[in-house]
């Protein structure tokens, strides 16, 4: 019943939340720029061919008018199409979605693998050398630029030693499209040569994603450990004389890993924003390839509708997040 | 203070941290003494063009043939600018709406954090990439965009800590006293918030100049020929393969600094906020 109770309020925010969203493009896209339709029209437009455009997109109307048809319009999956190419926003970001998504899904899982045990090792091992070396190199890890740590791998594996691919998702063409994920398809076609090949072109992609995510993790999952270990019922337990390692096992482990699952919408957020630059430098053909081509060639509606979709994407991961959240941790659902 | 600054001396990593901002500051400032080719900012010797690193130029030239080593200085500017700027904007911005949010309790302070809540609902980089597109290539553009997109974590923060402090005998007392709101905002209840505020922004400067790297590198930071480090990374791109230096040296730059704010960010935390130390580093 309180799982119920928990669902239902956090749905009920979700909705506010989404059209605060919009709000926002809305304001950016149709507030900010002094005059949106000049905008459109470039820089050698005619006053009349302005004023075309005004009404054509009924920037003549009352800004709620505006606002209420921008809603009808993102409801019907319509996000306008791009200034550039002419070809509808909502066909382009959907066919690319499934590249993002497999880059930022084989991150997570690779992110989580590593950086839980290490975590875990940290805050067992508190104050050893090992621990001070985490620190720092999470605390470097955090720091680096990753367009700029993308660049110098592809220099060393890609241009000097030749072991990975330049950038991509597979050689030539991809396998036959079921889901669009190439692993999944390739496995489903029994493809190895693609399976394989798909693999090495995401090598490279995927570690430099993973170095903030991991780092991310490692943090978290230290003092989710370290808090654990210094709660009363380990104490307790500790005196009852429960051997340790079952103590870690069983009882620190359980409870601290719940906020690590938490983290998982932030790092999925973290990755999205970070597959931008990281895809454009590997020619990864998703979302973040096609936000920085909108934006070298001032395709503003199109950067406008990856804004909307990549922010939807991280609302519902979140809303995810939370309600797993409330259903393994019986205190959150109160 | 004194004692906070002995503790973070003590610190061998909080130290180093401190030490590289220092240097960063003293760069920025110091840019027009300490660079080799002062006037490369602007100037071109395309026959010295992608020339590696040597006694005449430090850290190698770019496609222009102007010398890295000062380039990066000058660019140090920049990335300062930036990052104060736009984190002193969001500083004002975010800790008035937390403050005065979780001061007041009704429905005005309910919107003003269900609208932060919006903000972080978003991605960053996401935001600031949309504003920085729809109002152009600038300076001023990406610090604008920088402040709209940060406020909402201080505001965030203020507020969860404006409502704790509330329930402490000594705002109780003031209150009792007659203190009037604005008094016991700013004189009792800001002071005893100010760590969390402090350590919060030294980590979010790490992370303003990451993102306004970015911006850079995606072509909507300072347009050329801006020495803004991010942008040098997307101009050294197209020449890897034989001039690993072109790359190679704005980044370390970008890379050491955000690690400095981090590093002194984290021993902050620990010395001024007991609370989390206990997790965080069991001293």
């Amino acid at each position: 019943m309180k799982t119920v109770v928990l669902v239902v309020n956090r749905l009920a925010w979700f909705v506010p939340t989404l059209l605060g969203l919009l709000a926002i493009v809305f304001f950016i896209s149709h507030v900010v720029p002094a005059d949106p339709a000049a905008f459109v029209a470039g820089e050698n437009a005619t006053p009349e061919t302005i004023a075309a455009i005004r009404a054509r997109l009924g920037l003549d109307q009352p800004l709620h008018i505006q606002f209420w048809r921008y809603l009808q319009s993102i409801v019907e999956g319509d996000f306008g199409r791009s200034i550039y190419t002419g070809r509808p926003i909502a066909e382009d970001l959907l066919d690319r979605l499934p590249a993002t998504l497999e880059l930022t899904l084989v991150t997570v899982v690779v992110a989580t693998l590593v950086g839980v045990p290490l975590g875990v090792i940290s805050a067992l091992r508190r104050n050893s050398w090992l621990d001070h070396g985490l620190r720092v190199i999470t605390i470097a890890g955090l720091a680096i630029a990753s367009f700029w740590f993308a660049i110098l791998l592809q220099l060393l594996f890609s241009m000097r030693l030749g072991w990975t691919p330049l950038g991509g998702r597979v050689e030539g063409w991809g396998p036959e499209q079921i889901t669009g994920f190439y692993m999944i398809d390739a496995l489903l076609l029994q493809d190895h040569e693609i399976l394989l090949d798909a693999l090495q072109h995401m090598v490279l992609p995927v570690i430099t994603l993973a170095v903030p995510a991991t780092a991310t993790i490692v943090r978290f999952t230290r003092a989710g450990v370290l808090d654990a270990l210094q709660s009363n019922y380990v104490l307790y337990e500790t005196a009852m004389g429960y051997p340790r390692r079952l103590v870690i096992w069983k009882y620190v482990l359980r409870n601290a890993l719940i906020g690590t699952v938490t983290q998982i919408g932030l790092i999925f957020g973290i990755l999205l924003a970070g597959a931008v630059v990281v895809e454009a430098v590997f020619d990864w053909p998703g979302l973040g390839t096609f936000a920085v081509n909108s934006i070298l060639s001032s395709d503003y509606n199109a950067v406008m509708g990856f804004t909307v979709v990549v922010g939807t994407m991280f609302i519902v991961v979140n809303l995810l997040v939370d309600i797993l959240h409330g259903v393994i941790d019986p205190r959150e659902a109160r | 203070m004194r004692r906070i600054l002995g503790k973070l001396i003590e610190d061998r990593a909080s130290l180093l941290g401190l030490v590289i901002i220092v240097l960063l500051v003293l760069a920025a400032v110091l840019a027009p003494f300490l660079a080799t080719h002062p006037a490369d900012v602007a100037e071109f010797h395309t026959a010295r063009r992608l020339t590696p690193p040597g006694a005449e130029n430090w850290l190698g030239t770019d496609r222009m043939g102007s010398d890295i080593y000062s380039r990066l200085l000058f660019g140090a500017r920049i990335t300062i600018t930036i990052a104060f700027t736009a984190i002193f904007v969001a500083v004002v911005i975010g800790v008035p709406i937390g403050l005065i949010a979780g001061y007041y309790e009704g429905l005005g302070s309910d919107l003003l954090m269900r609208v932060s809540d919006i903000f972080l609902a978003v991605p960053q980089i996401v935001l600031a990439i949309a504003i920085a597109q729809t109002l152009g290539p600038s300076i001023e553009n990406v610090i604008l965009a920088l402040s709209a997109t940060y406020w909402p974590f201080w505001a965030r923060l203020v507020f969860a800590e404006t409502r704790s402090c509330k329930k402490e005998p000594f705002v109780e007392a003031a209150i009792a006293l007659g203190c009037s709101p604005w008094r016991v905002m700013v004189l009792h209840i800001l002071p005893s918030i100010s760590s969390s505020i402090i350590v919060r922004t030294t980590i979010g400067m790490g992370g303003t100049i990451l993102t306004a790297a970015t911006l850079g590198f995606l072509g909507l930071g300072p347009p050329p020929p801006t020495p803004e480090w991010g942008r040098t990374i997307a101009e050294s791109r197209e020449f890897l393969p034989m001039a690993w230096w072109y790359a190679a040296f704005p980044g370390l730059a970008i890379f050491l600094v955000v690690m400095g704010f981090n590093l002194l960010g984290d021993g902050l935390r620990d010395v001024l906020d007991p609370r989390l130390r206990r997790a965080s580093r069991g001293r």
